[in-house]
């Protein structure tokens, strides 16, 4: 079985008080546990469920909901690249084309060495530097085949 | 040009910030009865800057005075319009702003709880925020006896995890507590049965952050930057086929052409105007010869489009309209939460028939079972993301007809062919 390290578990802690209701953690909850995990799987949802009090129904309708939640292994890093319309409209397409042609993977897949997986999302609030991709929570824009591939090369 | 927001950016830190003059609007609020300070934002005319418009001062004065239950603060950062990004220069670049922004909001409403629903996307930012939250604790700001005061607050920061519908005051709260983001039905309103069915105001960070202005200038002075109904200036977020695209702060009521090719530097290449998204993609297309008009919530209104978020995306003469549709109804379907079957339904048909029509598969008659399917849509759902969906299709059908019938009939882009 996999364990929640006392760090995290600390952290729960402090996060559960905040609120009047205990389930109110939840969203908070399982993104310290995909920090750690990777993905929220049905033992996952399992184990928040017994630390919030709640049934593991009511976690998994919260994880299946909402898109960052991943429900199976990942890559050591999340390609996220926006398809909405402004990345769309300054060349998006031929970036996502370009990433499954590079990465040898299709949307959603993972490297053969599971260094990235490669997603597309919805609009990530960055229109003002589109097109523009999200590499674990940071931000890179105005992207390019080039750009592109200088990015993936420091990431390693 | 008297500006609110913009001036302060670049002062993240507490002492910067303070430096500059602030949280003196914070301080005169405190001084001020709950009232009088409701009293203010209601002659300033400042209305939602989240994209509905409603006016603060009328939306908090519907939370009851007394109430034995607590009454929350819920400051919307969803920010999941596409083409808006807005609200996240506001965190990262004044971030006091918000929270001298809430201070007076909670003073004025009576509340103690305040709760930041940040998406999740925004995480680098979330913590950002949680660092200026903390610099205001330690100054006394937040916390107990603010300002020496009896008055306390509490500001906590919660990340969302991807749904555009959060960004909805009733599945904003929905979430908070922890649950899927499903829309309630309206009524009871959050004023009086939101977050944990408490007394609940939930305001859009850039309407929280126009607040210190507002105490310290006076609502008068703020209602006069703008127009007769939309009072001060509005962020506007450009994006799309623009030489500079980015933040402009602007008064209510100047002319979108202006915004266009004064401030963010015209068309780039100095190609031609295709179309113009004036508030975010749910808002009815504008085309060139449509944007000579005033930004402010009623001229665009009555345009037959919408202010929205303030999220202009310009679009130019090599865009393909039949991939904006595509695009714009694949994105709504993603997002239908599914509690409503014309929204559940209707969204991803949509987005079929437009990726039939972009894909060289289109069929005489789409367009009008397009627009069929986007009216039967309208009103008959429990929240307006079925409308938001329905309307950007309704008038690119409408608008760009003569181009989108000759995608169906030839089977390809008469735009990319040339």
């Amino acid at each position: 079985m996999k364990e929640i390290s006392p760090q995290a578990m600390e952290k729960i802690e402090v996060l559960v008080k905040r609120y009047p209701v205990k389930r109110s953690a939840l969203l908070e909850v399982l993104h310290i546990v995909q920090e750690e995990w990777g993905y929220i799987d049905q033992e996952g949802e399992e184990r928040v469920a017994e630390i919030l009090d709640l049934e593991p129904v009511q976690v998994h309708e919260v994880v299946s909901f909402y898109t960052m939640y991943e429900r199976k292994p990942v890559g050591n890093h999340i390609i996220r690249v926006c398809r909405n319309l402004t990345c769309t409209l300054m060349g998006a397409d031929n970036l996502i084309n370009y990433l499954k042609r590079k990465l040898k993977v299709k949307v959603g897949g993972t490297t053969s060495d599971g260094r990235f997986t490669l997603q597309t999302v919805e609009c990530l609030g960055a229109c003002e530097i589109a097109p523009v991709m999200q590499i674990d929570g940071e931000f890179y824009g105005n992207l390019t085949p080039d750009k592109i591939d200088s990015i993936l090369e420091e990431i390693k | 040009m008297s500006l609110v927001i913009t001036p302060w950016f670049g002062k993240v830190s507490i002492e910067y910030y303070i430096k500059a003059g602030g949280y003196e609007g914070a301080k005169k609020a405190l001084s001020m009865k709950p009232e009088e300070v409701i009293e203010e934002v209601k002659k300033s005319n400042l209305r939602g800057r989240g994209g509905a418009g409603f006016p603060t001062g009328l939306k908090w004065s519907f939370v009851p005075r007394e109430s034995t239950r607590p009454k929350y603060l819920c400051i919307n950062a969803d920010e999941g319009e596409p083409g808006t990004f807005k609200d996240k220069y506001i965190i990262k670049e004044a971030p006091h702003l918000l929270i001298e922004g809430a201070i007076i909001a909670s003073w004025a409403v009576g509340i103690n709880t305040a709760f930041v629903y940040i998406r999740g996307e925004y995480g680098k930012f979330a913590l950002l925020l949680e660092k200026a939250i903390e610099e205001a604790y330690e100054k006394g700001f937040l916390g107990k006896n603010i300002f020496g005061t009896d008055f306390s607050l509490e500001i906590f920061v919660h990340r969302g995890a991807g749904a555009y519908v959060c960004g909805e005051e009733t599945a904003l709260i929905e979430s908070l507590e922890g649950k899927r983001g499903n829309p309630r039905i309206r009524p009871p309103f959050p004023a009086t049965m939101g977050l944990y069915n408490c007394p609940t105001v939930v305001n859009n960070v850039e309407t929280l952050a126009n607040l210190p202005a507002i105490i310290r200038e006076g609502g008068e002075w703020f209602a006069s930057l703008g127009v007769e109904k939309s009072g001060g200036t509005k962020l506007f977020a450009v994006s799309g086929h623009v030489k500079k695209p980015g933040i402009y702060e602007l008064p209510m009521g100047t002319s979108l052409k202006t915004l266009i090719y004064e401030y963010a530097g015209g068309i780039r290449e100095n190609r031609r105007l295709k179309g113009v998204i004036p508030g975010g993609s749910s808002s009815p297309i504008l085309k060139p010869q449509e944007i000579d008009i005033p930004l402010d919530y009623d001229s665009l209104m009555k345009a037959g489009s919408m202010l929205g978020s303030g999220a202009v995306i310009v679009l130019d003469e090599t865009t393909c309209m039949a991939k904006v549709l595509q695009v714009i109804t694949r994105f709504y379907a993603h997002e239908s939460c599914g509690q409503c079957t014309p929204c559940r339904q209707g969204t991803p048909w949509m987005a079929k028939i437009a990726e039939r029509i972009v894909s060289g598969r289109g069929r005489k008659g789409d367009l009008d079972l397009l627009v069929d399917i986007a009216r039967s849509m309208m009103g008959k759902t429990i929240c307006p993301l079925a409308d938001a969906a329905a309307m950007p299709v309704i008038a690119i059908c409408e608008k760009y007809r003569e181009e989108l019938e000759e995608h169906i009939r030839e089977k390809r882009c008469p735009v990319e062919r040339e």
